[in-house]
């Protein structure tokens, strides 16, 4: 195929170089296994779910290795955080598209996107020291399950605005030229048209920002409380799976460093699914009826 | 029209125009508190300076706040070593990623056939490699660099984890920056009998530079607003870093830090975050004017 020397050398140093970031992720997998296998060999699986508490250590009869109430943190802050971020992600789709004269719009766009670039230890220093205070006065501790939602969904608000405003663009134009031949209102158009026919896409839209609640840590671990028990209500402290991470990876031995690595091989493992999910939703769009 | 509106219709238009606001709001919340407590922090208090000197006193200050050490766990003084650590670790970054992401790019889009199975599985395995959290980088690069490798809490592991973590995106930036040019140059190229390296490093490369750039940009900004990869590769250490081997602390951890575990640091933290956002905002403006200038197109369709 090719005729130098040189052109062959550049072949094969691409080559070479592809397979390695290729690599990245398998060997990302491997080493979350390798470290986690301890816990798996010596700590029986539904300890995780049944165990009185979660005190892990670094031998395995001495920890306790009660996954649940982390679980169930990370699940109710993110599941929150979507129910909040999806209606006003798409809302502020219409906006852009149907409702906004055009300068308006793609301001609006413009500070959606610099809200994405924020870094999430700047939401947390805010949610911390601004919102915290504010929640304490009506329930106190203030660090919360509902602190942690409101910091997500501002968090997860511009992948779901974006890639809504993108499935809503991607709607073919003769059904918008349809509707305004037909002398449908813009509401009508937005909200009976456009958004049935975007459906997949938008569901995909809040898989996505799913992903990223789930995998959301800094924040999470500044404005949450971080203590592991049961939410009773919407004001009480909770720990998510990343916040564990971050919070005792420092001084983790033994078996307690390789049930983080559990936390992290759980994580991977449900991120990687719901992404799968996300792109076999929005496959429907492309082939299946409109 | 308006005559015919029902009370649906109205209440959707309320919504649809709340709903903006409400997000618009808390942006500006947030925006406005880091630019007020930030720019707070380097007010001047009680002073004998008068008149002109009275001005320039702040700037004085933020210079010193850029170039002095933490004093006081980081209540006090600056954040020199930390800029320095976060420059290194972006440094180090940048060196593995670039070669790699270009490398994998220039494959994707020049070498192999979109159908071709190298090449797709090579894709599918980046498509999951952006999807993984930051927080598991953290733990991979604990496992890898500081504990397999023996690098321990270092600069170069805090930058060799965030590499693998911009990499995906790097690669895809650079991929769609070679496929804007215009495939009739190939094909002129193949026709005049160009050999590939000629053509990669005579044609689509310069061609592609702008795009490129843009990318690596995107890359180092994505790393500077990285914590979770960072706090058990890099380490705590606040300290002048004296080479790569050693722990250094990047900006972001500094904030976290200051934040959560130091008593009174919410001045420095609040500091220390308009520095980041600062920054941010530049490259961000940066970024921006490079693609329109050259690209034609908005930064954020990527």
């Amino acid at each position: 195929m090719f005729r130098s020397t040189r052109d062959r050398f550049l072949s094969l140093t691409l080559h070479g170089l592809a397979a390695v970031s290729g690599l990245i992720v398998v060997l990302v997998l491997a080493f979350v296994l390798q470290e986690s296998s301890p816990v798996l060999s010596r700590v029986m699986l539904s300890r995780f779910l049944t165990d009185g508490s979660w005190h892990p250590a670094a031998d395995a009869a001495e920890g306790a290795f009660n996954l649940l109430p982390i679980v169930v943190g990370t699940l109710l802050s993110s599941a929150g955080a979507v129910v909040l971020a999806t209606p006003l992600g798409i809302l502020s789709a219409v906006f852009i598209q149907f409702y906004a004269p055009l300068h308006l719009a793609r301001w609006y766009r413009r500070m959606i996107e610099l809200l994405a670039g924020i870094p999430s230890v700047v939401f947390g220093l805010w949610g911390l020291v601004v919102l915290v205070p504010l929640i304490a006065r009506i329930h106190p501790p203030g660090q919360s399950l509902f602190t942690g939602i409101v910091i997500l969904t501002l968090m997860i608000l511009p992948t779901v605005a974006l890639l809504s405003n993108a499935a809503m663009a991607a709607v073919p134009r003769e059904i918008v030229s349809g509707c305004a031949a037909l002398g449908l209102s813009r509401r009508t158009t937005a909200f009976l048209i456009i958004i049935p026919a975007a459906k997949s896409g938008l569901t995909t839209a809040a898989i996505l920002g799913l992903v990223r609640a789930i995998g959301e840590t800094m924040a999470v671990v500044m404005v949450c409380g971080n203590v592991v028990r049961m939410p009773g209500s919407l004001f009480d402290p909770i720990r998510t799976l990343t916040s564990t991470i971050a919070l005792e990876m420092s001084y983790a031995r033994g078996v307690h460093r390789s049930s983080l690595f559990f936390c992290g091989l759980v994580l991977l493992l449900v991120v990687t699914g719901l992404i799968a999910v996300a792109e076999i939703v929005s496959r429907r769009q492309l082939h299946g009826p409109v | 029209m308006a005559r015919f509106k029902t009370r649906t219709d109205r209440v959707l238009d309320i919504c649809v125009w709340t709903a903006p606001a409400l997000v618009s709001g808390l942006f500006l919340w947030l925006v406005g508190d880091l630019a007020v407590r930030g720019c707070g922090a380097f007010w001047p208090g009680e002073s004998e300076a008068s008149g002109f000197f009275r001005l320039t006193e702040p700037l004085e200050l933020v210079i010193k706040f850029l170039t002095g050490a933490p004093e006081r766990a980081g209540r006090s003084g600056g954040i020199g070593p930390i800029l320095v650590s976060t420059g290194l670790i972006l440094m180090v970054c940048m060196s593995m990623a670039i070669p790699f992401g270009l490398g994998t790019a220039l494959l994707l889009s020049e070498f192999v056939a979109p159908q071709n199975r190298f090449g797709r599985i090579v894709r599918r395995s980046l498509d999951v490699l952006a999807g993984v959290p930051s927080i598991v980088f953290g733990l991979f690069g604990n496992a890898v660099f500081s504990q397999f490798l023996g690098l321990r809490f270092s600069i170069l592991s805090g930058g060799l984890t965030l590499a693998c973590m911009v990499l995906p995106l790097l690669i895809r930036s650079t991929e769609e920056a070679l496929n804007a040019v215009c495939p009739t140059q190939r094909h002129a190229a193949t026709a005049l009998g160009f050999s590939r390296w000629a053509t990669v490093f005579q044609i689509i490369l310069p061609q592609a530079t702008p795009g490129v750039v843009v990318g690596l940009v995107l890359g180092i900004g994505r790393a500077l607003a990285e914590t979770a990869a960072l706090i058990f590769t890099s380490g705590y250490v606040d300290r002048m870093p004296r080479s790569v081997f050693d722990s250094g602390r990047s900006l972001s951890i500094h904030i976290y830090d200051l934040s959560m575990n130091v008593a009174g640091g919410n001045q420095n933290a609040y500091a220390s975050a308009l520095v980041l956002i600062t920054v941010l905002a530049l490259i961000n403006a940066a970024t921006n004017w490079l693609a329109t200038r050259f690209l034609q197109r908005e930064a954020g369709n990527f």
